[in-house]
């Protein structure tokens, strides 16, 4: 892991946008007044023309951009993931999910990091919204390299997509030459004594965790779940099978997301003890997203304690 | 081929009438009411002004659609069966588990149908859409809207009319089937909904306020709209729920029931005696 470098995925989707859009004249952006946040301002500057902002109006936002696919472009649209699956719920299922209208939601300021904002602004049921819904396709990436490719990757799917981003800048992970593909997990190190998986902010974490149970000859490996919908099971089944314990770990609740995720597949095809971490039931708080992630224990001290335990 | 005689464009209407009561009868079950308050503007769109054409259901030029207040889909299929776009007999499966013709309207389904709608205020956003996919690219189509009064209780509809005010999208015309009935009650007894012309002109639109029923209105709505630059249109339309159905009319427990044997029997008598000999 290259520690040196911290970027927020946010920020990484604003610039690959930007780059997609001089590639691509259908790419079409939308926004609900929150373009400097979202960062799909650097692609409104190059390109105003293809740009709308809706104001804040997070239904109109999903209806209009289903327009603008049925017609034949191809939208991108973002707001903060609270607004954008929970308020504009019923418009993405019915506007864009059942018509399978070709609109790509990316979704920033996801989960408890977030921050200061505060519970109403802390989004952790999204994974759990969007990936229940048939014809969608749910990304959740853990880096600059990966969101790169999502954004990417997502434009040449058929189809909607869902992009989970985040606030917080969080550590390169990969290089910037690492290949990805939909619907594959990447697994980082071969440990046998505990599998992790995770998503989004909570791989640097895992990772953390890691390298300091190494230390202590722990090995662990960790596995980047950047595609939550459709999901890796063999990658699943195989850890379940290669280690000694099953941990999941995300900035999200642990109902509907990635831990329940692994645990549908296991119980089906490989039933195994799942240990599963993330917001537990509960809304968040204000405070500094690191603190946060103390506080909730989303963070490589809770993954320590956890794999330490008997 | 576009249909210009007034008496040829009722008679159609009521063509479409005749096979919304067919639908819901056949399925015993669907909306009656509101696709008969709708039937003669559909007449006018797709046999008078849309430039369409059933054998390229997906042409990019096209003008385009959005029933909006999609539970009166048996009007629009009755409109797209006459215009070509599939056959006649398809509208006996309207509602049943074989068939493609969806309580709602699917337009991944049916040929001809330009939006997927049914949960009701989300069309007027699709439109908005379409009309702006239009505008970036020249392509100078037409994008009709058709909302239910009841269904501009919505938020969503006037978060729509904003933006589509804003873009100044004259190729946009929103027509509002103001029959004045929904479920539970009248409009302004339900939500207290009134002036619904000043409400459009307020959000920037140019409003025009017609009989609905009346074809020779109704052409000339659309053609005032097409007019207008600079501006969406709005056309409210007054129309009566379940008109050409004496027993229907102005009822609103016949907005989502089917007629039994005698009352379609009825329906169908005085819709074909409606029918004009020229």
């Amino acid at each position: 892991m290259k520690e040196e470098k911290k970027i927020a995925t946010r920020q990484s989707y604003g610039e690959a946008l930007a780059k997609l859009g001089e590639k691509n004249n259908d790419i079409v952006v939308l926004d609900a007044d929150l373009s400097s946040a979202t960062k799909t301002n650097i692609f409104a500057e190059k390109f105003p023309d293809r740009f709308i902002n809706v104001g804040i109006a997070e239904q109109n936002l999903m209806g209009t951009a289903a327009g603008l696919a049925a017609y034949g472009k191809i939208p991108f649209v973002s707001t903060f993931a609270v607004f954008a699956t929970g308020r504009a719920y019923d418009q993405i299922r019915n506007s864009i999910c059942y018509p399978k209208l070709n609109v790509k939601i990316c979704a920033t300021h996801a989960g408890l990091t977030v921050g200061e904002d505060g519970a109403t602004h802390q989004m952790l049921e999204d994974l759990s919204l969007m990936r229940t819904l048939p014809n969608m396709t749910v990304i959740s990436p853990s880096d600059d390299t990966q969101t790169r490719w999502a954004i990417e990757e997502a434009s040449k799917i058929e189809g909607p997509v869902y992009v989970r981003l985040a606030r917080m800048a969080t550590p390169v992970i990969y290089d910037e030459n690492q290949t990805f593909e939909i619907g594959k997990m990447v697994q980082l190190g071969n440990g046998t004594d505990a599998t992790v998986f995770a998503t989004g902010v909570a791989v640097a974490e895992s990772l953390k965790a890691q390298e300091e149970l190494e230390k202590e000859g722990i090995n662990i490996r960790v596995i980047d779940v950047h595609t939550i919908k459709p999901i890796d099971k063999e990658m699943i089944i195989k850890c379940a099978k290669e280690t000694k314990k099953i941990l999941t770990i995300e900035d999200h609740s642990i109902i509907g997301g990635l831990g329940s995720t692994i645990c549908e597949v296991l119980s089906e095809e490989y039933p195994t003890k799942v240990v599963r971490m993330g917001m537990k039931d509960k809304f968040g708080k204000s405070g500094k997203a690191e603190q946060l992630l103390k506080y909730f224990k989303i963070d490589s001290e809770a993954i320590i304690e956890e794999i330490k335990k008997n | 081929m576009k249909i210009t005689k007034v008496e040829a464009l009722a008679n159609i209407a009521n063509e479409i009438r005749m096979g919304a009561i067919e639908q819901v009868y056949e399925a015993q079950s669907g909306h009656p009411g509101g696709a008969l308050s709708c039937s003669d503007i559909l007449a006018v769109l797709y046999f008078n002004q849309m430039n369409i054409d059933p054998k390229q259901p997906n042409s990019p030029a096209r003008d385009r659609f959005i029933l909006s207040k999609g539970h009166c889909s048996p009007a629009l299929y009755a409109t797209l069966a006459k215009k070509g776009y599939f056959e006649k007999t398809e509208l006996k499966g309207f509602r049943k588990v074989e068939s493609n013709l969806q309580g709602h309207p699917d337009m991944n389904k049916v040929p001809g149908v330009d939006m997927t709608t049914g949960s009701l205020g989300q069309g007027l956003s699709a439109a908005v859409g379409m009309a702006i996919g239009s505008k970036m690219d020249s392509a100078g189509c037409r994008v009709y809207c058709l909302v239910g009064d009841g269904e501009i209780e919505e938020g969503q509809i006037w978060e729509a009319a904003m933006i589509a005010s804003k873009n100044k999208l004259d190729n946009l015309c929103v027509i509002v089937d103001h029959n004045g009935l929904q479920i539970d009650g009248t409009v302004e007894e339900v939500a207290g909904l009134v002036d619904i012309k000043e409400k459009f002109e307020s959000f920037g639109f140019y409003t025009i306020e017609i009989d609905g029923h009346d074809i020779e209105e109704i052409i000339q709505a659309f053609q005032a709209a097409r007019q207008e630059k600079g501006r969406p249109t709005a056309i409210i339309a007054n129309t009566i729920k379940g008109k050409g159905v004496s027993f229907m009319e102005g009822k609103a427990q016949w907005h989502g029931k089917a007629p039994n044997k005698e009352e379609y029997e009825e329906a169908i008598n005085e819709l074909k005696l409606q029918q004009i000999i020229g």
